[in-house]
């Protein structure tokens, strides 16, 4: 073998090393990872976002409707066992973390529900200024979350298929291991629905 | 039947080169979105409810908003909402127009669908501390719903864009400001991801390089001084955000980003 030969041989293989490790993934599944946890967050902070208003909304229903205390006491109970599902985010890819998650929260979505529905009975609470502005933040905050579980699906669809696609996947088993991250799914009817607070 | 193992070989190879072909088709954003008009100014009036004064004094007025606060709020009128929630489609719609400034996500759009008879105030990430979800509701019950209730498109869309104005126009940015700095540390985070074609091949050249330079220095040769320049591996090559102004006065978003934040009402 000639030393001018060798010499490009090397030449060969490093630029080929450098493109192969420019597009394998080395650096994106890592910063996708990232994105996906960033959303989480998010995801986390509207959900805590949404737990925050019900204290203030469950005692300005009680002011105009004291007797529904069942309605009043489940969505207490709801939010308190609801606040207490934590999801770790550097297990992201278990998906019995996010089911147990979905389902508390669920649990919560469907009392509030309830509450709202009760709260037709009341005229004078539905035209009360304080119990209108706790609707539209409660409002605004079933809207966020669905934004932001969309936004998460999303995030966790890119970081899949980067996972899984050549030639990235091989990145992702040798060198990090990754698994595939679980996205949101409607568990039940009318999951991804927000409670109805029409009026 | 021919089956030497060269042809057997290509087959596979064609496989999976159709195999990897149609995983990358499947790998586009599978969420579907309605066709949202074009942006065509601070007031872009698709549904056409709006006289030309009307919107001339509008466009005026929110164009001095951004020119004094930098916050850009957006009217637009749709002739129908596709069949989506008002809610879904004004995430939407702000999102792909971009209202407000990247970083900061200073924007805000008010929607109108009149053939839907409903209404939203989408509100950017970054506007979220002052527009708030009762404030933004709270517009709409009180200067927009009972406009529109008498029929009235128009004074309903100016009382419901000055109340907006004179909100966003009150010196509370301290605390949007506080909001904007946490959303623009997410922003960067989902950027990191992006190398340009151009550093890849920056960096090839400087590989090969230094490899020549090494391998000549065996033979006993000598070089002079290595200079090296190139684009950095920081932040540079990034599309810009910022100012997006075309020329001739054209209206553009700068880039803002919306969390579904806002309110909404119907009449």
């Amino acid at each position: 073998m000639t030393n001018g030969f060798r010499r490009t041989a090397a030449l060969a293989g490093l630029a080929g090393a450098a493109l192969l490790l420019s597009g394998c993934g080395i650096n994106t599944i890592p910063s996708k990872e990232e994105a996906v946890k960033a959303k989480w967050a998010d995801v986390e902070n509207q959900y805590q976002r949404r737990a925050d208003l019900i204290p203030n909304l469950v005692a300005t229903v009680k002011g105009f409707a004291a007797q529904e205390k069942d309605v009043l006491e489940s969505v207490t109970k709801a939010r308190a066992s609801a606040t207490q599902v934590q999801v770790d985010p550097t297990k992201l890819s278990d998906p019995g973390q996010i089911a147990a998650f979905e389902q508390a929260q669920g649990a919560l979505s469907q009392s509030l529900g309830r509450l709202l529905v009760t709260v037709e009975k009341y005229p004078e609470l539905k035209s009360n200024e304080n119990f209108l502005q706790l609707q539209s933040q409660l409002e605004g905050t079933e809207n966020r979350i669905a934004v932001a579980r969309r936004d998460y699906n999303i995030a966790v669809q890119d970081y899949n298929t980067e996972i899984r696609t050549f030639p990235s996947l091989i990145t992702a088993k040798v060198v990090y291991g990754a698994q595939p991250i679980a996205p949101f799914k409607a568990t039940s009817v009318n999951a991804e629905k927000a409670p109805e607070v029409a009026f | 039947m021919r089956d030497d193992p060269l042809m057997r070989r290509l087959s596979w190879l064609a496989l999976l080169l159709a195999t990897l072909l149609a995983v990358l088709q499947l790998a586009t954003p599978a969420f579907a979105e309605p066709a949202y008009p074009k942006l065509s100014g601070r007031v872009t009036d698709a549904a056409g409810v709006l006289p030309p004064d009307t919107v001339a004094a509008l466009e005026a007025r929110l164009k001095t908003l951004e020119d004094t606060t930098g916050t850009q709020l957006v009217v637009a009128t749709v002739p129908g909402l596709d069949g989506y929630e008002i809610e879904d489609y004004g995430v939407g719609l702000a999102r792909a127009w971009g209202i407000g400034q990247k970083g900061t996500n200073n924007g805000a759009v008010l929607l109108v669908a009149p053939n839907e008879r409903k209404v939203r105030i989408e509100v950017g990430y970054g506007l979220e501390g002052v527009l708030t979800d009762a404030m933004s509701s709270q517009i709409i019950r009180r200067a927009i719903i009972p406009q529109f209730k008498a029929g009235d498109m128009p004074a309903g869309i100016t009382a419901g864009t000055d109340a907006l104005i004179q909100l966003l126009s009150l010196p509370a940015d301290q605390q949007a400001a506080q909001v904007a700095a946490v959303d623009a540390g997410n922003d960067r985070a989902a950027k990191v991801g992006a190398i340009s074609a151009i550093e890849v091949i920056f960096w090839v050249i400087v590989l090969l390089w230094v490899i020549g330079a090494m391998s000549g220095g065996k033979r006993g040769r000598r070089r002079g001084p290595v200079i090296l320049w190139g684009p950095g591996t920081g932040g540079s090559w990034s599309s810009g955000g910022g100012s997006s102004w075309g020329g001739g006065g054209g209206f553009s978003g700068g880039g803002g980003s919306f969390g579904g934040g806002g309110a909404s009402g119907s009449w």
